[in-house]
């Protein structure tokens, strides 16, 4: 029930976003700066990232939606 | 069984959906008009640039940053084509937008180039020229208007870069 | 023009008979309607092209020990690209376990055993569609694992958001050891991952996995215990029996911060459940802050807290309580303190020829579980009457030491 709530909610943003073709980015490509170093990377270890995640799922009941990637720098 | 069939139909409409919604025109230059913003800024080489000082010369100007892979990558490949055609009458602006310079002058020390690069610290000529992708590249003919447009950067522009370049040479 | 087609195909029967109506197929529904809407929107404007991962070759050495366990082994994972839209990976991972946990001290005696794991898998790039596969096997003395997966990544908005949507399936073999014991697991998960800058200095990450299972749920190895009806001071014990299917939901969220002085603040938050009965909150705060070009230092503080599943029982009343009897700790009622920090030290360029970054890392982390609900059947030396015992508990420490090639 839940997941049909959250799924909904994303589509109907996404779907009425899209209408708005004017939107442009609030953050320039050349203001990336910050959000280009490394430190604000969402999964900065590779593998030592994904063993941790081994680690936890293998001794506690719940699993999923550990990880994502996204920011960085943009670049073409 | 329906699981597998499902599973098989879902893949496949998946595949369809992305390769029909990423069949996008692509043209990897735009072309341009009108004049290009004068502008002044601090070089790598000691004394202030002026764009409008480089009337009758062609000028790539070009706005990269040391945090920017692609920016990086063509990096050694402009600095080709600046040797090749700065004698008849062509040069390159890089334009660094990095808010902290020493990181971009970090990053000539291990990969030198021979054109002037200017100091943008903070964004002013970048937002002049509305940049929305990184790199970008706007080539300059020697009236000072704008031609042609690169944004981003892939293996094999560098080709189109020289093309361009021999192009507003010759006019 | 396109919303219209979009419409017409998302309603048409054709459409629901291939994909029904079922809450995992909305997934499905939801990103063709977003890929074609928003694609349709980039071709408009000349649509541009993201970046493929770095080249890499990342060797680390793990271990865990604590809870009677020793596990250590190494995972090298390597990552090449091929031309400019494709990128190969593939990992290749040891666990090899000495010493026993609490679930074999119990019943049996102290073993070694090993498990390997290996994967393949393509990034494909095609202007801002990141379109990933891959394949993995794990496989060890007593139980195999094969999976797949397959996802779809989006950037749009000028690059400030991301969507990714991924399927995987998986087929576990669990068997026993000098046993032809031998039973399936089959498992679908559905991932949806969101990010999104939100300023020049922070961005967040929301992210959805179901995963669903079927089969053999259990561990051929773990009892169940009841009250012993001639003597209710101690306990008898029997075979497990666990549902034959299970699905759960996760949903997180995370935010990342820049502070101002060249450092980033991380904070995470998990909420689990599932049709176990298991409802499970994870919070996480992590802190990295950079000296100069070279060193990084972190500090992390991870809660975790589950309440137990609803057939779940440290000790029942009587054989056969009720249709679902589990004694497994991890589906109890406890709660997981982290406490850990890192140091990270990076060579430029110049270093080795043709590498770009050169980076030593080294991660330790003290777990630290206490059970509410779960008792210590060694604790007492036997002389404590059965379901009295203390409440479990344990640490452990973790560590990891990598070195990371970027080309």
């Amino acid at each position: 029930m839940k997941t049909h709530l959250i799924i909904g909610l994303l589509l109907l943003c996404f779907v009425g976003l899209s209408g708005c073709t004017g939107i442009k980015p609030w953050v320039k490509p050349y203001e990336r700066n910050n959000l280009a170093d490394p430190i604000m990377s969402l999964d900065r270890h590779g593998a030592a990232g994904s063993y941790i995640h081994h680690v936890y799922q293998a001794r506690e009941g719940a699993r999923g939606a550990e990880g994502g990637a996204g920011g960085g720098c943009g670049c073409n | 069984m329906k699981t597998s069939i499902k599973s098989n139909s879902i893949l496949r409409n998946l595949v369809i959906s992305i390769l029909l919604s990423s069949m996008a025109v692509m043209g990897q230059a735009n072309e341009l008009s009108g004049a290009a913003h004068d502008f002044t800024l601090k070089s790598n080489q000691g004394k202030n640039l002026r764009l409008q000082d480089l009337r009758g010369q062609v000028v790539m100007l070009n706005f990269w940053a040391s945090w920017c892979g692609p920016c990086r990558q063509e990096m050694p490949l402009m600095d080709n084509i600046y040797k090749k055609y700065e004698k008849l009458g062509f040069t390159i602006l890089a334009v660094n937008v990095d808010e902290d310079s020493s990181d971009a002058d970090d990053f000539l020390k291990s990969v030198p180039v021979s054109f002037p690069v200017l100091y943008d610290n903070d964004s002013k000529v970048s937002e002049l020229y509305d940049v929305d992708a990184m790199p970008t590249t706007v080539m300059i003919d020697r009236d000072g208007n704008k031609r042609f447009l690169h944004r981003g950067y892939k293996e094999g522009y560098e080709i189109d870069y020289e093309k361009q370049v021999k192009k507003l040479i010759r006019e | 023009m396109v919303q219209g087609v979009v419409v017409v195909v998302t309603n048409s029967s054709l459409f629901s008979t291939i994909f029904g109506n079922t809450s995992k197929t909305l997934f499905f529904k939801a990103f063709f309607v977003l890929l074609i809407t928003v694609n349709s929107i980039l071709m408009a404007a000349d649509a541009m092209a993201g970046t493929l991962p770095v080249d890499s070759v990342d060797i680390l050495h793990h271990r865990f020990d604590g809870g009677g366990m020793e596990i250590d082994g190494p995972f090298v994972l390597v990552r090449k690209s091929i031309g400019t839209q494709v990128s190969v990976n593939g990992h290749y991972y040891i666990d090899s376990v000495s010493a026993a946990s609490i679930d074999v001290v119990a019943n049996a005696s102290e073993y070694t055993e090993e498990r390997t794991e290996v994967s393949a898998g393509v990034d494909f790039l095609h202007e801002k569609t990141m379109i990933s596969t891959g394949y993995t096997n794990s496989e060890e003395n007593d139980f195999v694992a094969n999976s797949v997966f397959f996802s779809i990544g989006q950037d749009f908005f000028g690059d400030l958001t991301k969507l990714t949507m991924g399927y995987a399936r998986g087929w576990d073999e669990v068997g026993k050891i000098e046993s032809d014991f031998s039973e399936d697991v089959d498992r679908q998960i559905y991932k949806l991952g969101l990010s999104q800058v939100l300023t020049k200095n922070s961005l967040m990450g929301l992210d959805i996995e179901t995963i669903s299972d079927e089969g053999y749920l259990n561990n051929p190895y773990r009892s169940y215990r009841f009250f012993d009806p001639a003597d209710t001071t101690k306990s008898l014990t029997s075979v497990e029996v666990y549902p034959e299917t299970r699905t759960s939901t996760a949903v997180a969220v995370r935010g990342l911060y820049y502070l101002p002085y060249r450092a980033s603040i991380k904070g995470e938050y998990r909420y689990f459940s599932d049709s176990w009965g298991i409802d499970a909150h994870t919070y996480e705060v992590l802190y990295v802050h950079p000296f100069g070009r070279q060193w990084t230092l972190e500090a992390r503080v991870r809660r975790y807290s589950q309440s137990s599943a609803d057939f779940y029982s440290d000790i029942f009343t009587h054989e056969g309580a009720n249709d679902f009897l589990a004694r497994d700790k991890e589906l109890s009622t406890y709660t997981g303190m982290t406490y850990g920090g890192g140091v990270t030290y990076e060579f430029g360029q110049g270093v080795i020829p043709h590498v770009n970054k050169l980076k030593l890392t080294l991660l330790v982390d003290y777990l630290k579980y206490e059970y509410d609900n779960f008792r210590d059947v060694t604790a007492g030396d036997g002389l404590l009457d059965a379901g009295t015992e203390p409440f479990y508990e344990f640490d452990a420490w973790v560590t990891r030491a990598s070195i990371t090639f970027e080309y």
